[in-house]
């Protein structure tokens, strides 16, 4: 038998974030022609919130000890913009990704290429991150012709988004990455937990307000920790501490939900 | 894969086992495939081909045995190993929001492929699934054959060293499957090492040096097609077709005519070196069949007699 030489082949392993992403580059790519959508929901929806809260309702709020003296379109903006990430954060981590190993399978499809668990976890993180960046980027600009930014602090809001939208997004995630039946938990979660979370963390009022039998479900709210960040960058009054304290909740339950998501691929897509 | 003259097999498994919980998918096989062989998995629904194909693949790892691909441990170096081979599964798992090309290129660039790359081969690839016209299609749009050349396609798209087919032409129409059978071919020829599942036999006859037969985890028999062949089966045989449930009382009076006889639900199977003389004794005892055939064994009779499938006691 004649022995033909074979060639080598043209695939080869590439470090871990670069190999992340090449994730982020799967997903622009479809990302790049369904723009609008995705950016309306994500970026325009929080504005008819603050529209209507922010002008509208708020005509009626008198600046007070309450709203930190500030007009209530003010005390409104940075919280808004959270509530937004938080919620495109959550959805776009359920079902989505619950389809990647169940409907669509594409990472399957991925986990038969060099590709690793941790490389797709951590690529869907950084491809959420510009997500979120870039749906409160354009509410942060949109909203300074509102009239809702006292100072440059502004800018750090949408980063205070990135944060808070993680700490919430792979938490998830993980969920997702253990969930075999339709996903009928995730509307759960969205109604039982999401929506409940913007009443209790400070969003349109302040916490100050819920009685304390409650107010643990305002402190283990990422949402709040994030609210409270976000305020603090833009209305100013949080000290150093408390400051390091939100940091540090919402990169705990960032660093948490990463890591079981990791595991939850692990074993979901290698069995 | 050639070291010191000596040509060492590009996959090894020894004593390889799979279990999911309590059960055993994989029971115990050994498996060697040398390099530019093409080599098939055969079996019934459940027998353990797409089990052992994704230990292989490096997404499953082994309960049990010893395991070499590529002269790696699919355990230590399952990245290393997934670069270099290219693997079509048996479900579809494209981008279907994405096009055509979309989905030959982000799927180059998982491979470490640079964008120049990916482009280029993603317009050879399409030429090699037949899919150029639909270039620029979402996937959602193309049909099932087309979905499961475009994954066929996707497949080759690092240059594997080794293939991984599960079942690759299920859903494709016969045109289809030959161009598919006269490219993997050629893939052989230029050296690849294919491995293939399949449930058509002359898929498997057409392709395959050397195949497996499983059943129930377990290899059941091994060997070329024609050893297969001649080892399990008579050189032809004659099926006698009747209404169904009539050809089982007939059974009784062609015994002695051939070396073995296998009932189906409207047919008997007389395995005998000779059909025509079968068949002239057939009538001659008076079976009146509603028609009959003399052909060649081909591997369904190996499977037949093997897994005992379609077989009625
Ligand atoms: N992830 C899994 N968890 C539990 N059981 C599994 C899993 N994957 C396969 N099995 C079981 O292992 C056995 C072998 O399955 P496998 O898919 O390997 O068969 P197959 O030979 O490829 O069959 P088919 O021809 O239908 O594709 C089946 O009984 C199947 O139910
Ligand atoms: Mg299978």
């Amino acid at each position: 038998m004649s022995t033909v030489v074979q060639q080598r082949s043209t695939g080869r392993v590439l470090g871990l974030w670069r190999t992340a992403w090449l994730v982020v580059e799967a997903h622009w790519m479809w990302y790049r022609r369904h723009w609008h959508s995705n950016l309306f929901s994500s970026g325009l929806h929080p504005l008819l919130f603050l529209a209507a809260m922010g002008l509208g309702f708020g005509s009626q709020v008198r600046p007070s000890a309450a709203t930190g003296g500030v007009d209530y379109l003010n005390f409104v903006a940075p919280s808004l913009l959270l509530l937004g990430v938080v919620f495109t954060a959550v959805s776009e981590s359920s079902y989505p990704v619950l389809s990647g190993f169940k409907w669509q399978q594409h990472y399957i499809a991925m986990i038969a290429t060099p590709m690793r668990p941790g490389c797709i976890v951590l690529g869907l993180v950084q491809w959420m991150s510009l997500r979120l960046l870039l749906a409160g980027a354009v509410y942060t600009v949109i909203a300074t012709f509102f009239g809702a930014w006292l100072n440059a602090g502004a800018i750090f809001v949408m980063f205070v988004g990135v944060l808070t939208g993680l700490a919430c997004a792979t938490p998830v995630m993980a969920l997702a990455s253990v969930t075999y039946d339709e996903g009928n938990r995730f509307t759960l979660i969205m109604r039982l937990v999401v929506i409940p979370m913007t009443l209790f963390a400070g969003t349109f009022f302040p916490v100050d307000s819920i009685p304390l039998g409650v107010r643990w479900l305002t402190w283990i709210s990422p949402l709040w920790h994030g609210t409270e960040l976000a305020r603090g960058v833009t209305l100013g009054g949080l000290d150093v501490l408390p400051f390091l304290g939100h940091l540090a909740y919402l990169l705990a339950l960032l660093l948490t939900g990463g890591a079981l998501a990791t595991r939850g691929f692990a074993r979901r897509l290698v069995n | 894969m050639t070291e010191g003259g000596v040509s060492q097999p590009l996959v090894s498994g020894k004593a390889l086992v799979k279990r999911f919980g309590d059960f055993e998918a994989v029971r115990g096989i050994d498996i060697e495939v040398n390099q530019g062989e093409a080599f098939g998995f055969l079996g019934p629904n459940g027998a353990g081909k797409s089990s052992t194909m994704r230990m292989i693949a490096c997404v499953s790892p082994r309960s049990d045995g010893d395991l070499r691909v590529l002269g790696m441990d699919p355990d230590i170096d399952g990245p290393r190993i997934r670069a270099r081979i290219g693997v079509c599964p048996q479900q579809d798992n494209l981008d279907t929001e994405l096009t055509v090309r979309e989905n030959l290129q982000v799927y180059g660039r998982f491979f470490g492929l640079s964008r120049a790359q990916v482009r280029e081969k993603a317009v050879e690839l399409m030429e090699f699934a037949q899919l150029s016209d639909r270039a620029n299609a979402e996937v959602e749009s193309l049909s099932g054959g087309m979905k499961r050349r475009l994954t066929i396609a996707r497949s080759l798209v690092n240059d594997p060293e080794l293939l991984l087919l599960d079942e690759p032409t299920t859903g494709l129409d016969p045109q289809a499957r030959h161009l598919l059978w006269d490219r993997l071919f050629r893939l052989k020829q230029r050296g690849v090492t294919l491995i293939i599942t399949t449930h058509y036999m002359d898929e498997a006859e057409q392709l395959c040096d050397r195949l497996v037969v499983m059943d129930g985890g377990r290899i059941v028999a091994e060997g070329s097609p024609s050893a297969l062949i001649s080892r399990y089966s008579s050189r032809e045989v004659l099926e006698l077709r009747f209404a169904p449930g009539e050809q089982a009382g007939h059974e009784a009076k062609v015994e002695g005519l051939a070396e073995r006889v296998e009932v189906l639900p409207d047919r008997l199977l007389l395995y005998t070196a000779n059909g025509e003389a079968a068949l002239e004794q057939v009538t001659a005892r008076g079976v009146r069949p509603v028609s009959s055939l003399v052909r060649r064994s081909t591997l369904e009779d190996v499977f037949l007699r093997l897994t005992g499938r379609t077989l009625v006691d």
